[in-house]
C-alpha cells in the first residue's frame, strides 16, 4: 500500500528481520567483548593485538560492522521519516548518516583486516 | 454543593485565531457523580456554542471520543470520578484536525480503515445454497476484535499514527485488518499480507501499547497486530 524506496531491505518484513537479526549480532557482540575485557588477566597491546590476528575474530568483527551498517540505515531512516517531515531536509540527513556508516565501515576493514598476532 | 472547574479546548475557525482553552464552573452536589457526557451537556445548557458529538450516549456508537485529563476514552462511560486531579480537563482526540471545539475531522482515520478492505473477499465460485458455516472455533477466533466500535481512542493516542497518519494503518484499522485475516470464510489472506508488507502499513507499530491502555471496548490492537506481523514472517520465509 505505501511503497518507498528509501529502506534497506525489499519490504517491511525484511526490514524487521534485518533490524532484529543485526540487534542480535550487535548483542552477542557486546556480550564477547565484555566478558573478554572482564575475564582478561590484563589487557595490553600483544593481547588487545593477539585478539584480533585470528580470522575468527575478524569476521566477527567484520559482522558486527555490518550489522552497525544496516542496523543504523533502516533505524536512522525510521526515526527521521517520523520526525523530519521536510523531504529535502530527511534525505539530505539520511544520506550523510549512510556516507558516515559505509565510511565506518571501510575504517573498520582496513583496520581490522591486516592486524598480525606478536 | 462542591465547585468544579472544567477547563475546555475551543476553537471555532470562523471567529478564532487560534485555539484556547476556556474554563467553566459548575456546581455538583457532594458525592455526586456523573459521566463527563453529562458534564459537557451541562456545560452546553450554559454555553449553547460548545460544540461536540455525542450520539448513544451508552458506549456503542463510538461518537464521542475524547481526551479527558490527558487520556482518550468515550465521555459517554467515563465517569467525573475516575479522572485523577482535582481540575477536568476535556480536549479533542489528539492528532487530527479540529473542524471546531471538540469535533475532529476523522477523515483520515476512515482512509486507514478503508484501505484494509473491511469487508469479506471470498472468490468460491459455488457459494453455498444458504450461508457459508463456521465452526466454533472458527468463530471464536473474532471474538476481541469484531467488537470495534471505531471510536479512533487507539489510533489518536498512538504516537506512530501521529507522525505518519497518511500511511500508518494504525491499531484500529489493523485489529479490522486481522478480524479479516483469520476469518474462516475470507479466501484473499495473500493479497491481504502482500498488501501489508511495507516499512508502514503495520510495520510503524512499534508497541508501545498506549492503544490498549485506552480502548473502552477492553480490546488488544497490540496483540493482533503482533499475530499480523507472525503472519507477514512465516509468509517470507
Ligand atoms: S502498540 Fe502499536 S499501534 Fe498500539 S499505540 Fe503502540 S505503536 Fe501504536
Ligand atoms: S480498538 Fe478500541 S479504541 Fe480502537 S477504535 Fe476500536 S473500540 Fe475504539
Ligand atoms: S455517545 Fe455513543 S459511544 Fe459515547
Amino acid at each position: 500500500m505505501v511503497k518507498v524506496a528509501t529502506t534497506f531491505g525489499r519490504s517491511g518484513t525484511t526490514d524487521y528481520v534485518l533490524l532484529r537479526a543485526s540487534a542480535i549480532i550487535l548483542a552477542l557482540y557486546a556480550i564477547f567483548m565484555v566478558s573478554f575485557l572482564v575475564s582478561a588477566e590484563t589487557v595490553n597491546y600483544a593481547v588487545w593485538t593477539n585478539l584480533f590476528a585470528g580470522l575468527g575474530m575478524k569476521i566477527f568483527t567484520m559482522l558486527a560492522l555490518t550489522s552497525v551498517l544496516i542496523h543504523g540505515w533502516i533505524g536512522i531512516w525510521q526515526v527521521l521519516t517520523d520526525y523530519i517531515k521536510r523531504s529535502g531536509l530527511r534525505a539530505f540527513i539520511q544520506f550523510v548518516v549512510c556516507v558516515m556508516l559505509i565510511v565506518c565501515w571501510f575504517a573498520g576493514l582496513l583496520v581490522v583486516w591486516p592486524v598480525e598476532g606478536v | 454543593m462542591k465547585k468544579l472547574v472544567i477547563s475546555v479546548y475551543r476553537y471555532n475557525p470562523d471567529v478564532d485565531n487560534a485555539p484556547y482553552m476556556k474554563d467553566y464552573a459548575l456546581e455538583v452536589e457532594d458525592g455526586q457523580d456523573m459521566m463527563v457526557l453529562d458534564l459537557l451537556l451541562k456545560l452546553k445548557e450554559q454555553d449553547p456554542t460548545l460544540a461536540f458529538r455525542r450520539s448513544c450516549r451508552e458506549g456503542v456508537c463510538g461518537s464521542d471520543g475524547l481526551n479527558m485529563n490527558g487520556k482518550n476514552g468515550l465521555a459517554c462511560i467515563t465517569p467525573m470520578s475516575a479522572l485523577k486531579g482535582n481540575k477536568i480537563v476535556i480536549r479533542p482526540l489528539p492528532g487530527l484536525p479540529v473542524i471546531r471545539d471538540l469535533i475532529v475531522d476523522m477523515t483520515q482515520f476512515y482512509q486507514q480503515y478503508e484501505k484494509i478492505k473491511p469487508y469479506l473477499i471470498n472468490d468460491d465460485k459455488t457459494p453455498p445454497a444458504r450461508e457459508r458455516l463456521q465452526s466454533p472455533e472458527e468463530r471464536a477466533k473474532l471474538d476481541g476484535l469484531y467488537e470495534c466500535i471505531l471510536c479512533a481512542c487507539c489510533s489518536t493516542s498512538c504516537p506512530s499514527f501521529w507522525w505518519n497518519p497518511e500511511k500508518f494503518i494504525g491499531p484500529a484499522g489493523l485489529l479490522q485488518a486481522y478480524r479479516f485475516l483469520i476469518d474462516s470464510r475470507d479466501t484473499a489472506t495473500e493479497e491481504r499480507l502482500g498488501d501489508l508488507d511495507d516499512a508502514f502499513s503495520v510495520f510503524r507499530c512499534h508497541g508501545i501499547m498506549n492503544c490498549v491502555s485506552v480502548c473502552p471496548k477492553g480490546l488488544n490492537p497490540t496483540k493482533a497486530i503482533g499475530h499480523i506481523k507472525s503472519m507477514l514472517l512465516s509468509r517470507a520465509i
